[in-house]
C-alpha cells in the first residue's frame, strides 16, 4: 500500500512497463476466447471486485465467483462503462492497461503465477484483485480519483442501474434494484406511497421548540 | 457600432439567492434580468429515473481535495433538489465566534432581527409543520429510538404542500407532483410577472466596470449547449447599475476571483472560510425484530420497518443538542434523511476486515438496504475550506455529465473534528441502545460530504474574516451583493435553505433601499408574492 503520493517518476516507470507489456499481454490472448475482447473482460473483472456476483457460466473468467446473487456484471457495468452520457469510454483502453500492468507488478510483487492467456487482472484470484483495487483506491495516490470513478461504475451499476431509466429496469427485474429491494413504481413509472407513515406521536417535542416548530 | 445591453438589476442564479431579490427588485419597478447557468425543466419534465442522464441534468457533484459537494443546476437552483427542510438557525448560532475568539455574524443580526424574514419566507413559500401522521416511516423509527434513548425528537417543518405529496421520495430529481415549494412555484413566477426576464443556460464567467455612463458593472457570459454544458454556444454582456451575486457557494467565490483583476480588486475572504455546514452523513443498519420487540412499531403484519425508499426525505430531527449552554463545537441538529441509492459507494460494510466498502460484506449489506436509516449530523465545522486557482471559464472542471472537479480543498480542524465525534457518538447512543441497529460511517468517498455548502463568501463586521459587510455588499464594490448560501458567515446546525432565503428576503429591503438612493424609481418596500 502506497503512504505517500504516487512520484512523477513512478508514474513514468508504470507507463514505460504498460508499454511494454501490453502488446505481450494482447498477443498472448487467443481470438475469440473468455468473453470477447481485453478490455471487456478486464473491467468485467473490475467491476466484479466491486460488487462480486456468481459466474454466468462454468467458464466465466471475468466473474471470480465470489459471491452467490448477481453483481455489478450482470447488473450491467459494461454497459454502463460505455455510456455516452457517462463520459468514461474514451479513457477506458488507457484504464484498461494500467490496471493489468498494476496487476502484473502486484503479481511479481506477491509471488503470484498468472495465467499468460488472460489479461493479468483477470488471472488473479479474487483476494488479489481486491488487494490491487484497495492499492489503486488508495486515497494518497494521485490517480485515486479515476480509480475510484471506475470503482462508482460497479456501484452504480449494482445499485441504481445508471445505464437504464428506473421504472422499465425494475420492472424487468434488474439483478441490483432487485437485490437491495427498490420498490417497484406504479403503471404510470412513476412512484407514490400512499402507506408511508405509522401516524403515531413517537417521541415527545423538544421542550423548547417554537409556534412555528423550531428550536429557539 | 450595437449598443451593450443594459439593465438596472442583473442577478446572476436563481435559486433562493437570486430569486427572492429578482422578485422584490422587479415588483418594486426595476428592470431585472436573471441569468442562470441550468436549464429550466417544467414539472413534468422532472424524471423518477436514477438513468446517468436524468437527474444529472439538475444536480451537480462537486469534488474537491477532502470534500464532495451537491448542488443544482437548473432554474431556481438547489431549491429544485433540496429536500424541503425548513428550519429557522438556533438563536446561539448567530453569536458563533468559531476559533477567532470574535462574533463571525454582523452585529445587528440576530435571530430575533431574522425572525421578521422567516416569517415572510414560511408564508410565501408556505412552509407547513408536519405532524406525526405526516411523518414517514423512517422518520418515525428515528423519532421512536430517540424516545428510546430518553432523547425528544420532532416533526421537521417542511416546504411541501402535504396534500399533493406523494411521498415518492425524488426530491433530488425535482419534484414531478408540483408539491415541493421550490422558486418554481412562488418567488420566479412572481419575478416574471413583474417582468424579470430568467435566462436558462447562461454561465457567468467575469464581472467587470461597466463602460455605459450610468451604469456599474459589465458581466460577460457564455451560452451553453442544452445537452452537454461543457460546450458554448455563444455569448455576450450586459451592463447593471445594480449586480446581485447569488450563483451559489460553490460558484460565488469563483466568478469573483476570476475577476479580481477587472473588478480592481476582491476582498481576502473571498474564496475563503468555506463551511460545509458542518455536515456528517452516517447511517443505521437496522435490526428489525428489535424494532418490533423494543419499539414496538410493525409497518405490516411482516416487517416492523424495511421502508428506506417510503416517504419524504426529512421526516424527523432531534433538537436536544442544539444548546445554548452546549460548548462551541458541541452544538449540533441530528436528522433522519434519505439518500437516493446513488450513494450507496459511501457506506462502510459493517465488518472490520478490508475493504471497507466494497467486496462481498458490502453487497451482502445492500441486501439489507430497505433496513437502512440514514442520519445526517449538521455540527459547527470551523470555516476551514478554501478554494483555489479559478478554472479558465465556468464554476469548476466539468468532467462529464454532472461529475465536476472544484478545487475547493477541506481538510477539517481539531474543532470541526471533535463535533464529528460528539454527533457520531450521540447518533450511536441512540441507534444502538437495546440492539436497534448498528451504527455505520460513510467512509468509501472523500471524508467529507455536504449538500449544504455556506460561507466563501461570507459576510461580517470585520474585514479580515469577510468579504461583505452586514448589507451584503462586496467591500469595495459598491451596488455589487451577494445574497445566495455564501455570504452565510457559519455553519448553521440545522439545514441552510430557511436562512438562506430570510438572510436574501432581508438583503432585498436594503438593496431597494441603496437603489432609490441611486435615483432608480422603485418603491421602498413590496409585499411578498401572492401577498
Amino acid at each position: 500500500v502506497l503512504n505517500r503520493p504516487i512520484s512523477r517518476r513512478a508514474v513514468l516507470q508504470l507507463v514505460a512497463v504498460a508499454v511494454a507489456t501490453v502488446p505481450v499481454i494482447v498477443e498472448a490472448i487467443p481470438a475469440g476466447a473468455a468473453d470477447g475482447n481485453v478490455d471487456r473482460i478486464t473491467m468485467e473483472a473490475w467491476g466484479d471486485t466491486i460488487v462480486p456476483g456468481e459466474k454466468r457460466t462454468a467458464a466465466d473468467r471475468a466473474i471470480a465467483g465470489a459471491c452467490a446473487g448477481p453483481g455489478a456484471v450482470q447488473a450491467g457495468v459494461w454497459e454502463l462503462m460505455n455510456d455516452p452520457d457517462v463520459g468514461l469510454a474514451p479513457v477506458l483502453p488507457g484504464l484498461v492497461v494500467l490496471l493489468n500492468t498494476a496487476a502484473a507488478e502486484y503479481a511479481l510483487r506477491h509471488h503470484v503465477r498468472l495465467d499468460p492467456t488472460l489479461p493479468p487482472f483477470v488471472a488473479l484470484p479474487f483476494p488479489h484483485r481486491t488487494a490491487v483495487a484497495l492499492e489503486l483506491l488508495n486515497p494518497r495516490r494521485a490517480d485515486q480519483l479515476l480509480w475510484y470513478a471506475l470503482a462508482a461504475m460497479g456501484m452504480l451499476a449494482f445499485h441504481t442501474a445508471a445505464q437504464l431509466d428506473t421504472a422499465p429496469a425494475v420492472r424487468a427485474g434488474h439483478p441490483g434494484l432487485a437485490w437491495i429491494g427498490f420498490p417497484m413504481p406504479d403503471a404510470d413509472g412513476l412512484w407514490r406511497f400512499p402507506d408511508f407513515s405509522y401516524r403515531l406521536p413517537l417521541a415527545d417535542l423538544h421542550p423548547a421548540t417554537t409556534p412555528t416548530g423550531n428550536p429557539p | 457600432v450595437s449598443a451593450t445591453e443594459t439593465t438596472d438589476v442583473l442577478v446572476v442564479g436563481s435559486g433562493f439567492g437570486g430569486a427572492i431579490p429578482a422578485y422584490n427588485l422587479a415588483a418594486a419597478g426595476a428592470k431585472v434580468v436573471v441569468l442562470e447557468r441550468g436549464p429550466e425543466l417544467s414539472t413534468e419534465e422532472f424524471e423518477h429515473s436514477l438513468r446517468i442522464g436524468s437527474y444529472t441534468r439538475i444536480v451537480d457533484l462537486i469534488t474537491g481535495q477532502g470534500i464532495q459537494v451537491v448542488a443544482g443546476n437548473c432554474v431556481g437552483g438547489s431549491s429544485v433538489v433540496y429536500f424541503a427542510a425548513s428550519l429557522r438557525a438556533p438563536s446561539y448560532v448567530f453569536e458563533r465566534r468559531g476559533s477567532t475568539g470574535r462574533r463571525l455574524w454582523p452585529s445587528t443580526i440576530t435571530r430575533s432581527v431574522l425572525d421578521p424574514w422567516y416569517d415572510r419566507v414560511e408564508e410565501t413559500l408556505p412552509v407547513a409543520q408536519q405532524g406525526w401522521d405526516d411523518v414517514p416511516y423512517p422518520g418515525g423509527l428515528f423519532a421512536a429510538a430517540c424516545r428510546n434513548a430518553g432523547h425528544t425528537c420532532n416533526p421537521v417543518p417542511v416546504a411541501v404542500d402535504l396534500s399533493s405529496c406523494t411521498n415518492c421520495n425524488w426530491m433530488l430529481s425535482g419534484c414531478r407532483f408540483g408539491a415541493k415549494r421550490s422558486m418554481l412555484l412562488n418567488y420566479l413566477p412572481a419575478a416574471r410577472a413583474h417582468g424579470a426576464d430568467v435566462r436558462p443556460l447562461h454561465e457567468v464567467q467575469l464581472i467587470s466596470k461597466a463602460v455605459t455612463p450610468g451604469y456599474r458593472y459589465q458581466v460577460a457570459y457564455t451560452t451553453v449547449d442544452p445537452h452537454d454544458y461543457r460546450v458554448p454556444t455563444g455569448g455576450g454582456v450586459i451592463e447593471a447599475k445594480i449586480l446581485v451575486l447569488a450563483a451559489g457557494t460553490m460558484s460565488t467565490p469563483v466568478i469573483l476571483r476570476r475577476s479580481a483583476a477587472t473588478l480592481s480588486k476582491v476582498p481576502h475572504a473571498v474564496g475563503k472560510f468555506f463551511s460545509p455546514n458542518g455536515d456528517r452523513v452516517s447511517m443505521a443498519l437496522m435490526n428489525e425484530p428489535a424494532i418490533a420487540s423494543v419499539l414496538g412499531l410493525h409497518r405490516t403484519a411482516s416487517d416492523p420497518y424495511r421502508a428506506l425508499p417510503i416517504g419524504k426525505p426529512i421526516g424527523s430531527m432531534s433538537y436536544d443538542y442544539l444548546d445554548a449552554a452546549r460548548p462551541e463545537f458541541e452544538r449540533f441538529g441530528l436528522q433522519q434523511i434519505y439518500f437516493p441509492p446513488i450513494t450507496n459507494i459511501l457506506p462502510e460494510d459493517g465488518t472490520p476486515a478490508q475493504p471497507q466498502w466494497f467486496g462481498v460484506d458490502k453487497k451482502l449489506m445492500s441486501a439489507r438496504w430497505t433496513s437502512w436509516l440514514t442520519l445526517l449530523a449538521m455540527t459547527e465545522d470551523d470555516n476551514e475550506g478554501v478554494f483555489g486557482i479559478p478554472p479558465p471559464t465556468g464554476n469548476f472542471v466539468r468532467a462529464a455529465s454532472s461529475a465536476s472537479l472544484s478545487s475547493l480543498r477541506f481538510k477539517p480542524t481539531a474543532n470541526t473534528l471533535r463535533g464529528w465525534a460528539a454527533s457520531d457518538a450521540a447518533l450511536a447512543q441512540i441507534v444502538e441502545k437495546d440492539g436497534l441497529g448498528t451504527h455505520l460511517a460513510w467512509v468509501g468517498g472523500e471524508p467529507t460530504l455536504s449538500a449544504h455548502p455556506l460561507s466563501s463568501c461570507r459576510m461580517g463586521d470585520d474585514p479580515a474574516l469577510s468579504a461583505l459587510d452586514a448589507r451584503h455588499e462586496l467591500r469595495g464594490s459598491p451596488c455589487l451583493f451577494v445574497t445566495d448560501g455564501s455570504c452565510v458567515p457559519t455553519s448553521l446546525t440545522v439545514n441552510p435553505s430557511l436562512t438562506i432565503a430570510a438572510l436574501a428576503e432581508r438583503a432585498s429591503a436594503g438593496i431597494l433601499q441603496r437603489a432609490r438612493d441611486m435615483g432608480l424609481d422603485v418603491l421602498t418596500s413590496v409585499p411578498p408574492p401572492g401577498g
